[in-house]
């Protein structure tokens, strides 16, 4: 046996291997591909998934719509079009029938005038309709929306203290969590939507919060409430599951600060799931802002969402089906491309999570 | 049972007395935070008959010891009359509203863990298939769809343009389209889960060693498979039962079924306070005692769960 092959061996060191590399060892580390962050590959799968893809430009198409539209359309969606001031009061507006016109309108278009259609009617009281689903869609959303952040940032904030202070702060919250987690969640959103209703819509006259309604304000009060307790729960977890981590342990071991370690470790471990976790809550806050607004507790009239428009369309489901079957159409629509865009960023951007 | 296993149960049940001692003081609480207490609204009162009408429910009381009173009256079921429909005992307009909803809430719990189990289970030996891609597709639909939405669907096809089924809610008959509605998304939801965790049975080295052995395939799927893949379903019970509650609330008030869930709305409607306490306790404590009885029964029928 040729002894210099059991140098691999020995504990000497061979100082061959410490050479300059040559030109030709350099173009073994030639890059096939130039490097990406973990940002730009999750992009990139997310494009690849054209179910998602989808429904992320559906979502994109309804948020610019509900934005753009009632800025040039011609009605108003609190606008009672058979009363206007200095006119006679015309009845013919209520109940129109997609592109139908009422007795004046006709008359002006007689006389030569262009009159602005009613693309999907008007509703009992001579409202049109296309404006108050647009409206409605945008309420919904930025209710949605809004109600995700909330609990995002309760979320966030309570499981984050809870994850890095232990001990007994820790068993206390998650104590409070585990109540909250197994409150029955519908029941008490009602008690409480019904409550403060009538608490807080007498406090909030005069201020400029009045222009949202108390039913609103007191739907966001609900989320601050009862659902920050998953995200605080998942956050918290997040943070004990990365803390042990072996490359934080690595990391810590080759001299990291503190900072570092959050900054280059945590956070961006961390934060694809609570961007997704974020995006899955907002159908969920939908579904209940339209569920309160069906059972009456949701937005306060004028102003309409899908749900009191399906809600108020329960009224005349025989003679006037489709005011119902267009805000269910928007509100199935809507939810189904949030959860399943959420389910491509998931997909994506968190593929241990994918199973 | 090993003590690890007693220990959980034990600490699940604390954890649901204590569920349910939190949901009645904070119902009692909230009641008596709105403003101006039960009788506002009401034609104007003189301030005598005011008072004599706080002396009679005990408003005038300090306000813990009313909390006490309802506590202890609450243990014993007394939940006090009615405030707006006279003469009645919330207790008895709960009991005869329980007696539709529990039918109309059992049977669609059923038919869809049937219907979910089986559909579950064919969409999962049939993969990638038509059939699979059909049965995900309408589920995922059904899931977004909130509860109103599907029933009042319903009720534009069934009742007033095919006429097939009655409207109405309060004959038997007319408790076909309400269960239908209900049962519709847990149906989903057991679909989807028994699809996925049947999939994962399916690959498990057991079932290879099964079918090594030249065990009939129906017997692979049925005598190892299936019973596996049911295990996750089980923790489905509680949120399906919250599901059935809280979707029979609009249910119920679509279709006129005179159920406990449509008392409930009716009492926030006219702010009948005693009826809503009492109805937001009974129904809570159902939920969180279905939710204790699907977790336990979780832990003690897979042993290899982890009890933490």
């Amino acid at each position: 046996m040729d002894i210099n092959n059991l140098k691999h061996f020995s504990a000497q060191v061979d100082l061959d291997d410490f050479n300059p590399a040559s030109e030709k060892d350099k173009e073994y580390m030639v890059k096939m591909r130039p490097s990406t962050t973990a940002f730009k590959d999750g992009v990139r799968r997310l494009r690849k998934n054209k179910i998602a893809m989808i429904s992320f430009w559906i979502i994109v198409i309804i948020a610019l719509a509900v934005i753009f539209i009632p800025m040039f359309w011609p009605y108003k969606y609190e606008a009672i079009l058979g009363m206007q001031p200095g006119k006679p009061v015309d009845a013919s507006f209520n109940n129109l029938a997609p592109f139908e016109y009422a007795k004046s309108e006709l008359a002006r278009i007689e006389s030569g005038e262009s009159v602005f259609p009613h693309i999907f009617g008007t509703d009992a009281q001579g409202r049109d309709y296309f404006i108050r689903v647009v409206y409605g869609t945008r309420i919904s959303l930025a209710v949605g929306l809004f109600a995700s952040i909330i609990v995002l940032v309760i979320g966030l904030l309570v499981g984050s203290i809870s994850g890095y202070c232990g001990g007994v702060v820790d068993m206390i919250i998650m104590r409070i969590v585990d109540i909250i987690y197994s409150l029955p969640d519908m029941l008490m959103v009602i008690l409480l939507a019904a409550v403060l209703k009538v608490a807080i819509g007498t406090s909030l006259e005069g201020t400029p919060l009045a222009k949202i309604g108390s039913n609103i304000i007191s739907l966001f009060i609900i989320f601050a409430i009862l659902y920050w307790v998953s995200m605080a729960r998942l956050i918290r977890g997040q943070i004990l599951s990365l803390r042990e981590q072996e490359y934080v342990l690595a990391s810590q071991a080759a001299g990291a600060k503190g900072s570092w370690v959050i900054r280059k470790h945590l956070i961006p471990n961390c934060i694809s799931v609570i961007v997704i976790s974020t995006a899955l809550q907002i159908p969920s806050a939908i579904f209940t802002e339209s569920y309160l607004s069906f059972l009456g507790l949701g937005v306060n009239a004028p102003m309409p969402s899908l749900g009191s428009l399906a809600s108020d369309a329960l009224n005349g489901l025989s003679s006037y089906p489709y005011r119902l079957i267009i805000p269910a159409i928007v509100i199935s629509l809507i939810v189904l491309s949030l959860n399943l865009f959420g389910d491509g960023l998931r997909d994506a951007f968190d593929p241990k999570l994918n199973n | 049972m090993n003590p690890k296993t007693l220990k959980y149960i034990l600490k699940r049940i604390i954890l649901a007395v204590f569920t349910v001692w939190v949901v009645i003081t904070v119902t009692f609480f909230i009641m008596h935070a709105v403003p101006g207490g039960p009788f506002v609204g009401e034609k104007a009162v003189s301030p005598a008959v005011q008072k004599a009408m706080e002396a009679k429910y005990g408003l005038d009381k300090p306000l813990f010891e009313q909390y006490l009173t309802y506590l202890t009256d609450v243990i014993q079921f007394k939940f006090g009359p009615s405030l707006k429909q006279r003469g009645r005992m919330v207790i008895d307009i709960m009991t005869d509203g329980l007696k539709t909803s529990i039918k109309l809430g059992v049977i669609a719990a059923f038919l869809a863990l049937i219907s979910g189990t089986i559909l579950g289970s064919f969409a999962a030996l049939r993969r990638n298939t038509v059939f699979d891609r059909v049965i995900m597709v309408v589920t995922t639909a059904f899931v977004s769809m909130p509860s109103f939405i599907m029933g009042s669907l319903l009720l534009i096809v069934f009742a007033i343009e095919l006429k097939v089924l009655p409207a109405n809610g309060s004959t038997a008959a007319g408790l076909i389209l309400p269960i239908i509605t209900l049962m519709l998304y847990p149906m989903s939801y057991i679909t989807r889960m028994t699809r996925s965790s049947m999939l994962d049975v399916l690959g498990q080295d057991y079932i290879r060693t099964a079918k090594a052995k030249g065990v009939p395939r129906l017997r692979v799927i049925f005598g190892h498979a299936l019973k596996n893949s049911l295990i996750p379903v089980i923790t489905y019970f509680g949120p399906m039962l919250a599901y059935i509650v809280t979707g029979s609330l609009v249910v119920e008030q679509i279709f006129a079924v005179p159920g406990i869930g449509r008392a409930f709305v009716q009492s926030i409607i006219n702010r009948d306070y005693t009826l809503i306490m009492g109805t937001t306790i009974v129904l809570a404590t159902l939920i969180v005692i279905m939710n204790l009885i699907s977790d336990i029964l979780y832990k003690v029928v897979d042993p290899r769960i982890n009890l933490e």
